[in-house]
């Protein structure tokens, strides 16, 4: 038994390196990041190109094949991700660890029903008659508040709104009951009101069923007020990790400035904070 | 004292001036029960928004709720089938001339689809000055990247060897270059990152105060709108459904309930229980 199934962490991630070949050169987008994970909601905020998906995509194994990803520990639930064959990695994705990305009108296939999408994910995990799988794909639909889950199932994904698109995403991720959900930006896509519809059906299932969440997003405060804690990556690297409630007391500078430089209702300050990058964050 | 949710407010005038200058219509623009139909749909249903000259004023609403076409039809990209635009009290026709552009520009969204791929900072920058046929190109093409805080050296470069931020601040110099008097901006900021954001912002707040422009801004930030704009209204199918003060907005004194909802929902996920 090795060291990750010894901590009883969901996910241990040890200097997890994502690394592209280009013309001029490697490019290293994800550099040594280390965090662990229980059964908790973690959220990991940065700017674009801060690797904060190229992490989430290293996890589920995602990255693209001319990358290479390199770690000290990769482990879910004490499986080393990286020395397992293809062929049970391809078994875990989907049944233990499944992915929510941001925009259903790309990530949906589009000739597809949204009920056939759905019943393809748990046929190929679990073994269901065509009826069963049906069933459960209804119930799926009942769960994340679809209101007429037989006339939605029978939907394409063009002929439903992005809030809805997005509930259909959620519940064929949920439908082989993972243990690890990975979200990567999940709502940015979606307008105001219906983003809140949507965290709050995800934060519910999540506690209703015990999984451990990754949050990706750029967006600090709303990762701040959905997760238990939070993973600050900054060019590649983690600048800092801290608990949800404690964001107001952050040290890091780039933590700060970012949560600084937000207009804010009802605070009148002209010019805004800008932030000032220094190039030690980096390093 | 309650503020009153106008820019006279300030200066002393009574309510009876400011509608007597209504009558004289010296609004830098006004739209009037404006309707705008793509094939058979209603995208505006008699929208009317007034801004005085140096206002700076905020549409905001979801998705679909109009306030992108509503800019558009001002700049003369939209079906318009029934209401008036006028500027400087004057009423706009179906065709937009070269005075109009000249005085109106407008920026969008999305900084990586609005600049041509395969020219240079200074054709772009070009391009409005060859259209108007503006001779001191020079001066003024150096002059307006100076003000977008570029500086000379980014003036041979392509657009995808700039970021996002600075993409849009070309953007910005294009439209400042013919010295216009309204910045028509949609959603200038959403697609760039938190901090770049805040420059992009602050930038905005520093051409308007130096050449004292009129802005008609679209978000479907309320955070940014308020910090941005003194008034805003507030847009759902196609219908103004509220036109408040920021101050107020803040304040939380709002009568509508989609508004109310907006507003709540700008605060971020709160676990129900």
């Amino acid at each position: 038994m090795n060291k990750a199934a010894m901590s009883g962490n969901l996910l241990d991630i040890e200097d997890l390196r994502v690394t592209f070949p280009t013309r001029t050169g490697r490019i290293e987008a994800v550099r040594g990041v280390s965090f662990a994970l229980g059964r908790e909601r973690l959220g990991i905020v940065g700017e674009s190109g801060s690797g904060k998906s190229q992490t989430g995509r290293a996890i589920m194994g995602l990255t693209p094949p001319q990358a290479e990803v390199l770690a000290k520990t990769l482990a879910f639930d004490g499986l080393d991700l990286l020395a397992l064959p293809p062929r049970e990695r391809r078994a875990l994705r989907g049944k233990r660890i499944a992915m929510i990305l941001q925009d259903p009108k790309y990530s949906l296939d589009p000739v597809m029903t949204i009920g056939r999408q759905i019943i393809e994910t748990l046929r190929t995990h679990e073994r269901v008659t065509k009826a069963e799988a049906r069933e459960r794909a209804l119930d799926m639909l009942a769960a994340v508040q679809i209101r007429d889950p037989k006339r939605v199932f029978d939907l394409h994904p063009h002929e439903v709104s992005g809030g809805m698109g997005q509930r259909a995403m959620i519940a064929m991720m949920l439908i082989a009951g993972p243990e690890l959900m990975i979200a990567d930006e999940p709502t940015s896509a979606l307008d105001v009101t219906v983003q809140l519809d949507v965290l709050a059906i995800l934060d519910r299932l999540v506690a209703e069923r015990g999984m451990g969440l990754i949050f990706i997003s750029h967006d600090l405060r709303l990762v701040s007020s959905f997760c238990d804690r939070v993973v600050v990556m900054y060019a590649g690297k983690v600048v800092e990790q801290l608990k949800a409630s404690e964001l107001s007391r952050a040290e890091h500078p780039y933590t700060r400035g970012l949560l600084d430089c937000m207009p804010k209702i009802g605070a009148d300050r002209h010019p805004l904070p800008v932030l000032q990058r220094q190039a030690e964050w980096a390093q | 004292m309650r503020q009153l949710p106008l820019p006279l407010a300030g200066r002393g005038q009574g309510w009876g001036y400011f509608h007597s200058r209504v009558g004289a219509m010296t609004h830098a623009l006004a739209v009037t029960d404006l309707e705008v139909v793509f094939d058979r749909f209603r995208a505006l249903k008699g929208v009317s928004i007034a801004v005085q000259p140096g206002e700076s004023f905020g549409l905001v609403g979801e998705s679909g709720s109009g306030k992108s076409t509503l800019l558009r039809a001002v700049a003369g990209l939209a079906p318009v089938t029934a209401g008036t635009i006028a500027l400087d009290g004057k009423q706009l026709g179906r065709r937009r001339d070269k005075a109009f552009y000249r005085q109106v520009q407008m920026v969008f969204q999305d900084p990586y689809g609005s600049l041509h791929p395969r020219q240079t900072v200074d054709r772009l920058l070009q391009e409005p000055l060859a259209i108007h046929g503006i001779g001191d190109g020079e001066q003024r093409i150096r002059r307006a990247l100076d003000e977008v805080g570029l500086g000379s050296g980014f003036r041979f470069r392509y657009s995808h060897q700039l970021s996002g931020g600075q993409r849009q601040r070309v953007a910005i110099a294009r439209a400042l270059i013919l010295e216009p008097s309204i910045l028509l901006l949609d959603e200038p900021t959403s697609a760039l990152d938190a901090s770049v954001q805040a420059e992009v912002l602050n930038l905005l707040e520093q051409v308007r105060r130096a050449r004292g422009l009129t802005f008609l801004m679209v978000s479907h930030d309320l955070a940014v709108v308020t910090h941005m704009c003194g008034r805003l209204a507030v847009m759902q199918n196609g219908e103004v459904v509220e036109t408040l003060a920021a101050p107020d907005l803040a304040a939380h004194r709002v009568e509508n309930d989609y508004t109310r909802r907006l507003l709540k929902a700008s605060e971020g996920f709160a676990r129900a229980g």
